[in-house]
């Protein structure tokens, strides 16, 4: 009896509080900030991953606000929202970032492919750009069409080429792979499935045998994916995982004893949280990198003096220089440096997310200004442009050897003659179904 | 002293079978639909209406046709995201390859195509009871996500598994506004609702009332247990389905078979739970606790002005919400549906004690 009136009126209380608090309104950013939304995961089985991505992503926003004041005197404020990798999240942190500040969002890079295509529908009306840097939808590297993506440095269609054009290298040549058999053994998702496409065309053309193995989310499960390459032991596995994926992945290469010599992941399937969890046994896997590895910069030695030596860094002074740190960082950077050519044309003041597009689709990072943004031997030069909205489409390949990553290839390109084909088509398509008129590049 | 019917007689049966017979009921449900419909729209901001009110419109309808079998039928079903993944797909698949159609017409024949698929994973049910029905349910839910997942023509064969919905229209008037869309899902749920209301009062919802309770007895009074089962099934369906179809077009817009996982059974079978099984207002107010305390403790810091790391809050998220559905099962079993009874039946008598 007394419990039942103590909850009565506990319930009442709780809903006055929450009306009184719903009504007051929290001003974040002052009238002359950039809002920059950061939507991360922390929590949940991807956590892994997305904590040293956003760590190095908020370090260098700190970087810029305590070391240059800001970009030309205007400071950033960021925000972070957790997703949990999960799409309807991802669009609830959306709607709730994407007004924040005098301007509205800079821009989003919301690190999930399932987010990302959600997120394509509603950038179009809300007019805010999306960096999706190494991931998204292959086909947005068409900035006709895709005038508010930009899967920067890349999409996975390229990392399936680079890849299939490294292993065609160490066979003598891609006309060696015939008969060979590559496995693909991927994360159950839109970020997983977007390679086949450019595989199928790749072994239609070489004559090599694709075997798809799916693995359900979260990944933990997949002692029937590699009974299946125990009995028809491919040549190659491609690894397409994130998050425990990734590592459980490799525990069960150990475990069907399969060369980790002959696995290669994506770039989001080479870094610490993969490899450390196996142990040594993980020595010897291979993995593309996305333009940079683990290492630390001219960038890192400013991190860790202006940012954790004032005590604002976001995680652990150890993870500084990992491979999905820097990730993170230069991600970062690749928004800070948008802004900051925005800022040459639209004034230097907080921008909008249009005027942040144009300084996107307008990036032109030279070897000079990699330098001077303490990146030098991390990226290579590159230019976005609107006909192209990546800007680059080389990687590299480095190995595990126990204790760092090692460089195992040069630069290699991915052969745009197989793959811009296949992006018009997939573009014009898009367009199609939704009843979008192409932009004309030439004309911006 | 305000909720008396003194002085109110019926004089027609019909106004003494009236869904709300007291006059105070009738002008309560009348501002409430006012509210709904005129002035939510009017003041609530796009934050509002887009992340808090449409999704709890939505799962308030998926929830009430859960609650018509979990909670009226008394079968436990934990296939409710394979349920909603079929009406989605149905929707899609439907507008996609039949283009003339209007997506609201696909919307309904989508819960068709869910009913027909309820009833078949319905069947169990007539061999097994509870938690080996939900065992089997369950089952339907994983079986589902593999199809939509494996099966390239649910997807239009698109490589990457990830749709997008096309706009919804109906007659020239195209739902594109966070406004429009609320009002969209507002006027399905409040039509959806009356339904269910009159189904549960008739002789149908009598028969799975009797079929909950004590489902001998009841085949022995002479309701046949398959009509009142799959009945249950089918209705339940018609209504997960559409709101599947709701989830995917107007929330969502572009979508994965993650969208309707087995999390998504879990959350709308607590909806049912924490707001009161066999209540339709318990299905409402179970809705608005499950869809909106999340996000209310999400801000909370925030709004307090405490500085927590996002992963932080999310675990003191997970773990206060699931300490207030024990809480709540604990203190309130019969869910916040009994709350709100328990709370009209001290109303009739307020300001007396007795």
């Amino acid at each position: 009896m007394m419990l039942r009136i103590f909850t009565a009126r506990a319930v009442l209380f709780a809903a006055a509080a929450a009306g009184a608090i719903a009504a007051t309104n929290e001003v974040l950013a002052q009238a002359n900030e950039q809002f920059v939304p950061m939507l991360v995961y922390r929590s949940g089985p991807y956590a892994p991953n997305g904590v040293p991505f956003a760590n190095g992503y908020a370090d260098y926003l700190t970087l810029v606000n305590e070391r240059d004041g800001g970009i030309n005197g205007v400071k950033i404020a960021f925000e972070e929202c957790e997703t949990g990798y999960a799409t309807d999240r991802g669009v609830e942190c959306y709607e709730r970032l994407k007004g924040k500040g005098p301007t509205g969002a800079a821009a989003f890079s919301p690190l999930s492919t399932g987010i990302t295509y959600a997120l394509t529908e509603k950038v179009y009306a809300d007019k805010i750009p999306l960096i999706t840097m190494g991931y998204g939808r292959s086909e947005s590297v068409d900035g006709g069409v895709f005038q508010w993506n930009f899967p920067l440095f890349g999409t996975y269609w390229d990392a399936a080429d680079v890849l299939i054009q490294y292993i065609g290298k160490l066979n003598g040549g891609l006309d060696k792979l015939k008969g060979k058999k590559i496995a693909l053994v991927y994360h159950d998702s839109p970020y997983g499935k977007e390679p086949i496409p450019l595989l199928q065309e790749r072994a239609r053309r070489h004559g090599f045998e694709l075997m798809t193995i799916p693995v359900t989310h979260p990944g933990v499960e997949q002692k029937a994916a590699w009974l299946q390459i125990r009995q028809n032991r491919p040549d190659y596995v491609l690894l397409w995982g994130w998050g425990v994926m990734n590592s459980t992945a490799i525990k069960e290469a150990v475990a069907v004893n399969y060369p980790r010599e002959q696995m290669y992941g994506v770039w989001w399937a080479g870094a610490e949280p993969d490899v450390l969890p196996a142990g040594a046994d993980a020595k010897g896997y291979n993995a593309l990198a996305l333009q940079h590895s683990a290492g630390q910069g001219a960038v890192h030695a400013d991190i860790l003096k202006y940012v954790y030596g004032k005590g604002k860094g976001a995680g652990q002074k150890d993870d500084v220089g990992h491979v999905l740190y820097n990730r993170g960082m230069i991600n970062a950077m690749l928004l800070v440096e948008s802004i900051r050519t925005a800022q040459g044309k639209f004034g230097k003041k907080p921008l909008s997310g249009e005027q942040v597009r144009w300084g996107i689709e307008s990036l032109n990072l030279d070897q000079k200004r990699i330098s001077q943004v303490g990146m030098s031997g991390m990226l290579q030069p590159f230019k976005v442009s609107c006909y192209d909205h990546a800007g680059a489409h080389h990687a590299r390949i480095h190995q595990w050897d126990g204790t760092k990553w090692v460089f195992v290839s040069d630069w290699i390109e991915a052969d745009s003659s197989i793959i811009r084909p296949m992006v018009d088509e997939a573009a014009a398509k898009y367009a199609k179904e939704k009843n979008l008129t192409r932009r004309d590049c030439k004309a911006s | 002293m305000f909720y008396r019917e003194a002085g109110q007689f019926k004089t027609s049966y019909g106004a003494d079978q009236a869904v709300f017979p007291i006059l105070q009921d009738q002008i309560f449900i009348g501002l409430w639909l006012a509210l709904g419909f005129v002035l939510v729209p009017l003041v609530s901001t796009e934050y509002l209406l887009k992340a808090i009110l449409i999704p709890f419109l939505i799962l308030a309808l998926a929830a009430l046709g859960l609650n018509l079998l979990v909670g009226y039928c008394g079968q436990l079903s934990l296939g409710t995201g394979g349920f909603m993944a079929v009406g989605a797909y149905a929707a899609y698949n439907l507008c996609v390859r039949i283009p003339w159609l209007n997506p609201v017409v696909a919307f309904l024949l989508a819960g068709g195509v869910a009913t027909l698929v309820g009833i078949a994973f319905g069947i169990p049910s007539l061999r097994i009871k509870g938690y080996y029905l939900a065992v089997a349910t369950l089952a339907a839910q994983f079986f589902l996500d593999w199809v939509f997942s494996r099966v390239a023509w649910f997807t239009n064969n698109t490589p990457s598994g990830s749709i997008t919905a096309p706009p919804v229209t109906l007659f020239e008037l195209t739902f594109d506004t966070p406004v429009k869309k609320y009002l969209l899902c507002l006027s399905i749920l409040v039509l959806f609702a009356a339904v269910a209301k009159n189904l549960v009062r008739g002789r149908i919802g009598r028969a799975w009332m009797a079929t909950r309770d004590m489902d001998v007895a009841a085949e022995i009074i002479g309701i046949r247990p398959m009509y009142a089962k799959l009945s249950a099934f089918a209705v339940s369906s018609f209504f997960i389905g559409v709101a599947g179809g709701l989830w995917a077009f107007v929330h969502l817009g572009s979508w994965e078979p993650l969208a309707f996982d087995v999390n998504r059974s879990f959350s709308i079978l607590f909806m049912v739970i924490i707001g009161g099984l066999g209540s339709i207002l318990g299905s409402f107010l179970g809705a608005a606790f499950i869809t909106v305390l999340p996000l209310l403790l999400n801000q909370l810091p925030q709004w307090l002005g405490v500085s927590i790391s996002t992963a932080m809050i999310s675990h003191l998220e997970a773990m206060i919400f699931g300490c207030l559905i024990v809480f709540f099962l604990i203190v309130e079993p019969l869910g916040l549906a009994r709350l709100w009874r328990i709370g009209k039946e001290k109303l009739r008598l307020w300001p007396f004690p007795y």
